[in-house]
């Protein structure tokens, strides 16, 4: 990105300056020069067109692990307010609806464990569905599909796919409500029919992870997590059902456009006004892609518990907790002093609740939320929890980013030889897909420290701990 | 009738070009379904049906890419060979494949056709369509 076109306001924000006449709310990107300086200039376009929006409240933001995306950028950040003719945006939700990660804290060290890793890598590898092709043995008919979509991890936790427990720390207690499965297309639902719980392909991941530091003892007592213990993070989303209904509302919007008074500097930014019956249509659409995502990574949580317990007979598996980073979430915020119910676009960013928030599981109101960036496979990810003072909508980031583009990484590494050399780093990785390792290269990421980093100077959130990856299932 | 990527941050851009409309689209089929195997050992054995109504090209190179994945997925199949006509804002296609079968090469799944970098558009005698999908 070209950081001559910003003006620096802190030292971790920055904002664009607008042209002369130019009509649009402000931009701000929060980040570090050299992450911004990392970032394409598209990153820069997309956000300017993002604030050109109808009813955008305050600014349009983007996070320090922004890039490049559809219409909105990745890591972008907008609320809009429906009583000022605000828009609901599909690709401010992004394809992957509800795409998050679930964080599953063990009573496992990696010390105790550590010589069983590799059958523990071959058992995951084995019953988790991941990759292309793959399909899951839960076969819906459906009616049995529309209760998913209506009732999200709820309905699964009532199949027996995990415990009641879990459903405390997801968002909304596993159900997003104003789910309209009849708004989701018969294409779509026939996608997702032998697809709960698959973890898919792409940057979607199962993780056995080690707490490798502690930076807020406090808050790592609260969410209890301790040096040398293993975590499970499990990234994925609403699978083919999700992308199917971002495809569809797009197109659908995109074509509606002109007849709904909207100018798109973008197609891929078609949106409609919260009010009108296209975006009530969509939202309802969208509730019920959040369900499946929500029962898809409780489907997967369960059959990680039986795994661990057929390598490990006395793991104890808790949900942490269950964050959304590809969402539309109607918030009440203050804006200019005053309380305004917004619709808050988080596309790869993370709801990053603060201390005290009321939304928040009871045992984590005085840290604030569990706010999750995944990095590459070979790096690591963070906790962070939420901060009083977050200036943006309470978001914050959601991972590394990528630094280079799939294609760049293909020319610059293979896949088996990229698997040995994190095999001698002691990371396992187990993959049906040589291409697709090779694409999601650690080197194809940003530096997730620096990100981390930078999204507590700013201010976003603050490090709770560090994990390192010890096994890792890709699609 | 080829197919070539471009560069995208987060996914990956395709391009199909060929002397019609038509081809460049079968051509920007096959630079997806190249992604998600290797095209040479799909067998072309099951022939699956495309229908749908557009009459803005650009959509319909979209809803095109979107309906062959979409059938991909609901019948556990990948597909190696495409045919397409259009008569006015009528489109019929055909996508050919077999099922997933051990031996098939597992690359990375394509979920989906964007309306990122998207055109479709006559350059001299060619052709060309163009979008980002996402992985």
């Amino acid at each position: 990105m070209n950081i001559q076109l910003l003006h620096q306001l802190q030292s971790y924000l920055w904002t664009l300056p607008r042209a002369s006449g130019e009509k649009r709310a402000e931009v701000l990107l929060y980040g570090s020069r050299p992450l911004l300086e990392s970032m394409d200039d598209k990153v820069l376009q997309q956000i300017a067109n993002v604030a050109a929006l109808p009813g955008l409240a305050g600014a349009a933001m983007t996070m320090p692990d922004a890039h490049w995306g559809y219409g909105f950028p990745i890591g972008g950040v907008a609320a809009f307010d429906a009583e000022q003719g605000g828009v609901i945006s599909a690709g401010g939700v992004g394809f992957d609806i509800s795409c998050g990660i679930r964080c599953l804290r063990s009573n496992l060290n990696l010390h105790d464990v550590a010589p069983f890793l590799s059958q523990l890598a071959d058992r995951l590898f084995a019953t988790i569905p991941a990759g292309v092709g793959e399909e899951g043995n839960l076969k819906l008919n459906p009616q049995q599909l529309d209760q998913v979509l209506q009732g999200g991890a709820q309905w699964a936790v009532q199949q027996g796919y995990g415990n009641t427990a879990d459903l405390e720390y997801v968002e909304e207690n596993g159900r997003a409500t104003g789910a309209v499965p009849e708004n989701v297309s018969e294409l779509a639902k026939k996608r997702q029919r032998g697809e709960m719980g698959t973890l898919g392909s792409g940057n979607h991941y199962l993780e056995v992870q080690v707490v490798e530091r502690i930076y807020d003892n406090a808050a790592a007592q609260v969410f209890g997590l301790h040096e040398g213990q293993l975590i499970v993070s499990i990234h994925c989303g609403s699978r083919g059902l999700g992308h199917q209904i971002g495809t569809d509302y797009l197109v659908m919007l995109a074509k509606a456009a002109n007849r709904l008074g909207l100018q798109l500097p973008d197609r891929e930014l078609a949106c409609a006004p919260i009010k009108s019956p296209e975006g009530q249509q969509y939202i309802g659409a969208m509730n019920a892609a959040i369900n499946c995502a929500l029962a898809n990574r409780q489907i997967l949580t369960h059959l990680t518990r039986t795994t661990f317990a057929e390598v490990y007979p006395h793991a104890v598996l808790e949900t942490l907790f269950d964050v959304s980073h590809n969402t539309c979430k109607e918030e009440t915020h203050e804006v200019n002093g005053k309380p305004r119910l917004l619709h808050v676009h988080r596309k790869g960013a993370t709801r990053a609740f603060a201390q005290g928030d009321d939304r928040l599981p009871r045992s984590y109101r005085a840290v604030g939320q569990p706010v999750i960036i995944g990095g590459s496979m070979g790096t690591g990810s963070y906790i962070l929890a939420g901060t009083k003072g977050n200036p943006a909508f309470a978001s914050s980031s959601h991972g590394a980013g990528r630094a280079m583009s799939r294609h760049q990484a293909l020319k610059c590494w293979h896949g088996r030889t990229l698997i040995n050399d994190l095999l001698q780093q002691g990371i396992l990785i187990r993959t049906r897909s040589m291409r697709g390792a090779a694409e999601e290269a650690p080197g194809a990421y940003k530096d997730v420290d620096q990100v981390a980093e930078v999204t507590e100077q700013a201010g976003l959130a603050r490090r709770v701990a560090f994990l390192r990856p010890k096994v890792c299932i890709k699609g | 009738m080829s197919s070539s990527y471009f560069e995208h941050d987060a996914d990956m851009g395709i391009i199909g070009r060929g002397m019609t409309v038509e081809q460049s689209f079968e051509a920007a089929a096959q630079a997806v379904f190249a992604i998600i195997t290797n095209l040479e050992a799909v067998q072309p054995v099951i022939a699956v049906a495309i229908e749908f109504e557009e009459t803005d090209l650009e959509l319909a190179l979209v809803i095109w890419l979107n309906l062959i994945l979409g059938k991909s997925r609901e019948l556990g199949m990948v597909f190696s060979r495409f045919h397409i006509q259009h008569q006015g804002n009528q489109w019929h296609g055909k996508a050919l494949g077999e099922k997933w079968r051990d031996g098939l090469e597992r690359g990375v799944e394509v979920k989906g056709a964007t309306l990122t970098m998207l055109s479709v558009k006559q350059i001299g005698s060619v052709w060309e369509a163009r979008c980002v999908v996402d992985v």
